[in-house]
């Protein structure tokens, strides 16, 4: 009963909370959909980072170019090459890098463009370690 | 013996296909004695594949080359505690373990229902042998573990050094468990679906392996964070990775099944949403499995392109469709036999415990899918990173703590207002002891939902024991007996409801772990040569001196580090990192492979109820590289006994040089309340697994249920 007396129909009263959920649903996914897209960064091969821009946050995927990991004081220095190809670009990263990382291993890393290079974000770098789960011949 | 290997599979597809075909026959035509032939066909392959699967793990555990798989994840060298869990590190060894655990498990849910819901189970008993054979075929024709080699190796390539961790032996099983596990409620619910018997029976039948999946599910994740943290080198547990991701998942979903199948059998209520959530953990267990053999997301486990997407996507595209249309097509008898009366009712409570872990589900599945939802949409493949899953999954996660102090102390079907302040009013100023408590004390108060975490937690947590004391004290009035009889005796008698009381304290005390352990955590990476000290988190930590240790696999190459507080000593650590001989002897010279293969980090950990000090060494090798150049090239052809010579000489002047080394120390507090939280988590599920005494069961309400013929009777109540 309302104070004025005339009754709420069941029926009407469960269709608008059901609308009223449904609403803060779609609001919360819309949220949740926007964040993702603005918060992202994303993916590059190290071809399409060369003309990349300092202003935000990519995810580098490529090989360790052979030969190029040089550590200078606590930061590590490295090239990431294309997994088909030639191109590569500069990376310095500071910290402890994953036990798998060496010389031609899959990496993923979140840098920014800084000056000539690539500076990576801390503990953003992952290594994909080939000795699991693929069919590797043995030599 | 390996032939037979093949031979096995083969039959366990033949198996299948009679089984399926039995089933649904026998179903259709109500000839009873073809539906119970086809449960015969689930035990049948069920020994089958028990066969297959010995055979893979004696070759591996006797280091049989001739197989393929044995020779590419396996090696004399390997330590015999790893050969066998070295059986499922190969993608072929994993499948097989997967399709053997569906029909052991398979086996057991028909056993247990043999005799009764004969139509559901004939159907559930087609759907799991469909999983099954949609497995054999992927062992047969795409990743067969029985594959030989010729001509047969003398040695293997041997298990990554990464892999080489107590856990794998039983991390992998569990989670496979889990997964396999969930494919029995969905079958079970498609098979109601189809039959049009959706009443509360196919729960009821179903309901212990619903738990016991998320319960193995749960000790996989658990594993895999420990291992993590103890092993990977980066001091962290939970990374949001896809494929921990992938596991959650269905655990989430899983968590909210089991609360919302309770609403069903006492109230008739919530028959779309539970079948609805059947149907997705089954999908998602099965998303979870393509997730780490597809490669099809960039993560640290899944690796190298697989052939295996395709007949993934294709399967996981049929559990929908089917699920969707089977729901949609029976919607009129999944009508709810009652509406929410109240919200304060217990089964309001589980809807919105129901509603917060399919939420957390979906940030997880949108965060994790987000790579490829941004490719359809922009073109590019884009990624979200841990900060975007923390900002929605901290918030859902203090919610989800406070409802698991709520729900168990609210009655079903209704409560009181009268009797709200009786029951919250101890939680509630537990919760605000803690926030006085803690909001003085320094830097608590800066980190406002950690704080608002452990409020929450002493709310639950307050809530639950009062709860159990309740119960206690009226079951000592009723029955005179002392009070701890009375406790066990309550405990006994309902065993899935104090089981679960004790996984709710258990997920508040891991959670007050994570809170902590996250937002009070002091991390360093230091540079230091011996004598040098870093200071982390108000402790002083020294290089003392490098070590070194020569074994049979390894180079082991460690720092002695000395930890004190206010010059008073607290621990000695030893981090190292060994190193694995690579077999890649053209490319990195004859000594030089020594030092290039994997190398895996040993923490130095000092583990504490309060506390970790953990600490990782990365050693320098630069110093010795001009040595192992020069032996690589003055030995080229070195034997065994001058390898041995040059790596021993190395490693001393490594010693005698004594480097920098690369540290990582974290301190971090309440760590080991994650484990304790999660030990006690195991606890209560096993609990709640353990069989109740029979005794009739009864529903709350008098209302009659709805018959299948009937459903329009439904709609006026």
């Amino acid at each position: 009963m309302r104070p004025g007396g005339e009754t709420v129909d069941p029926a009407r009263r469960r269709r608008i909370r059901l609308v009223a959920a449904l609403g803060a649903a779609v609001l919360l996914a819309g949220a949740l959909a926007y964040s993702s897209f603005t918060a992202s960064s994303p993916a590059k091969s190290p071809s399409q980072l060369l003309h990349a821009d300092g202003a935000r946050s990519y995810q580098l995927t490529g090989t360790v170019l052979a030969g190029s990991v040089r550590r200078a004081g606590g930061t590590l220095g490295f090239r990431v090459r294309d997994r088909t190809g030639t191109r590569s670009v500069p990376v310095s990263y500071t910290g402890v890098v994953p036990e798998a990382f060496r010389e031609g291993r899959e990496v993923i890393v979140t840098v920014r463009r800084q000056r000539a290079g690539f500076v990576g974000e801390p503990d953003s770098l992952i290594t994909k370690c080939p000795s699991k789960f693929t069919t590797r011949k043995p030599s | 013996m390996t032939s037979l290997g093949s031979a096995l599979l083969a039959l366990a597809l033949v198996i299948e296909a009679y089984g399926i075909g039995a089933s649904v026959y026998g179903v259709r035509a109500r000839r009873p004695e073809w539906i119970e032939s086809g449960r015969r066909a689930v035990y049948a392959l069920a020994a089958v594949l028990t066969l297959a699967f010995a055979i893979l793990v004696a070759a591996f555990v006797r280091s049989d080359f001739s197989l393929a798989v044995v020779a590419e994840h396996s090696s004399t060298t390997t330590p015999a505690f790893y050969r066998a869990a070295a059986a499922w590190s190969a993608q072929e060894g994993s499948l097989l373990l997967w399709v053997w655990l569906l029909s052991v498990w398979s086996s057991l849910a028909l056993l247990q229902t043999r005799g009764r819901m004969r139509d559901v189970a004939a159907y559930a008993q087609a759907v799991l042998l469909g999983f099954a054979g949609f497995f054999t075929v992927l062992l047969l024709f795409l990743a067969d573990p029985f594959e030989r080699l010729h001509p047969v190796p003398q040695q293997g390539v041997g298990l990554s050094p990464l892999l080489r961790h107590p856990s794998m032996m039983f991390h992998p099983p569990m989670l496979y468990s889990g997964y396999t596990l969930f494919a029995i409620p969905f079958a079970f619910a498609i098979g109601a679906l189809i039959a049009r018997r959706v009443d509360a029976q196919w729960i009821r039948s179903t309901r212990r392996f619903a738990l016991a999946a998320w319960f193995f599910l749960g000790i996989g994740i658990l594993l895999g964070a420990r291992w993590s943290y103890a092993e990977l080198g980066w001091g962290g547990y939970w990374a949001w990775d896809p494929v921990e991701n992938a596991s959650l998942m269905p655990w989430l979903t899983g968590t909210a099944f089991l609360h919302s199948i309770m609403i069903q059998e006492k109230r008739g209520m919530l028959k779309v949403w539970n079948i609805s959530l059947a149907l997705a953990m089954g999908t998602l267990a099965v998303l979870g499995t393509f997730l780490v053999r597809s490669g099809i997301l960039d993560s640290i486990h899944a690796f190298g392109a697989s052939t295996l997407g395709l007949p993934f996507v294709t399967l996981i595209a049929v559990m929908i469709a089917a699920s969707v249309g089977l729901v949609v097509s029976r919607r009129d008898l999944l009508r709810s036999e009652h509406r929410l009366t109240s919200l304060l009712s217990r089964e309001a409570a589980f809807l919105g415990n129901n509603l917060v872990l399919v939420g957390l589900a979906f940030v997880v599945f949108w965060g994790t899918f987000f790579p490829l939802i941004s490719e359809a949409v922009t073109g590019s493949k884009a990624a979200v990173g841990p900060p975007w899953f923390d900002r929605y999954v901290t918030p859902l996660a203090l919610v989800l703590v406070l409802l698991s102090g709520i729900g168990p102390a609210l009655a079903w079907g209704g409560f009181s207002r009268a009797r709200l302040a009786s029951t919250f009013a101890a939680p509630l100023v537990a919760g605000l002891l803690v926030l006085l408590g803690l909001a003085s004390v320094g830097g608590i108060a800066r980190k406002p939902l950690a704080l608002a975490m452990f409020c929450a937690a002493a709310f639950t947590l307050t809530a639950i024991s009062q709860e159990l004391w309740r119960g206690t004290l009226a079951r000592r009035a009723l029955t005179g007996e002392a009070t701890p009889v009375a406790l066990a005796a309550l405990v006994g008698r309902n065993r899935r409801r104090y089981g679960g009381y004790t996984v709710h304290v258990g997920i508040a005390v891991l959670l007050v772990g994570v809170a902590a352990s996250t937002a009070f955590q002091h991390v360093r990476d230091a540079r230091m040569r011996p004598g040098d000290t870093a200071s982390v988190g108000g402790y002083d930590i020294t290089y003392l001196r490098p070590t070194s240790a020569l074994g049979a696999e390894k180079i082991t190459l460690g720092a002695v580090l000395n930890v004190s507080k206010a010059g008073r000593h607290v621990a000695t650590l030893i981090p190292s990192r060994g190193y694995y001989p690579s077999l890649d002897e053209a490319g990195f010279g004859r000594i030089g492979r020594f030092f290039n293969g994997d190398s895996t980090s040993e923490l130095g950990l000092h583990a504490s109820l309060a506390r970790d000090i953990w600490t990782a060494a990365q050693p320098e090798l630069s110093v010795v590289e001009p040595i192992i150049k020069d032996a690589d090239r003055r030995f080229p052809d070195a034997n065994a006994q001058l390898e041995g010579f040059v790596v021993s000489t190395v490693v001393r002047r490594y010693v005698q040089a004594a480097p920098v080394v690369d540290f990582r120390l974290i301190v971090s507090p309440l760590v080991a309340w994650i484990w304790i939280g999660g030990v006690i988590v195991v606890g209560g599920a096993m609990v709640a697994l353990w069989p109740a005494p029979r005794r009739v069961r009864s529903r709350v309400t008098s209302t009659p249920s709805v018959t299948p013929g009937n459903p329009g009777s439904s709609a006026a109540s």
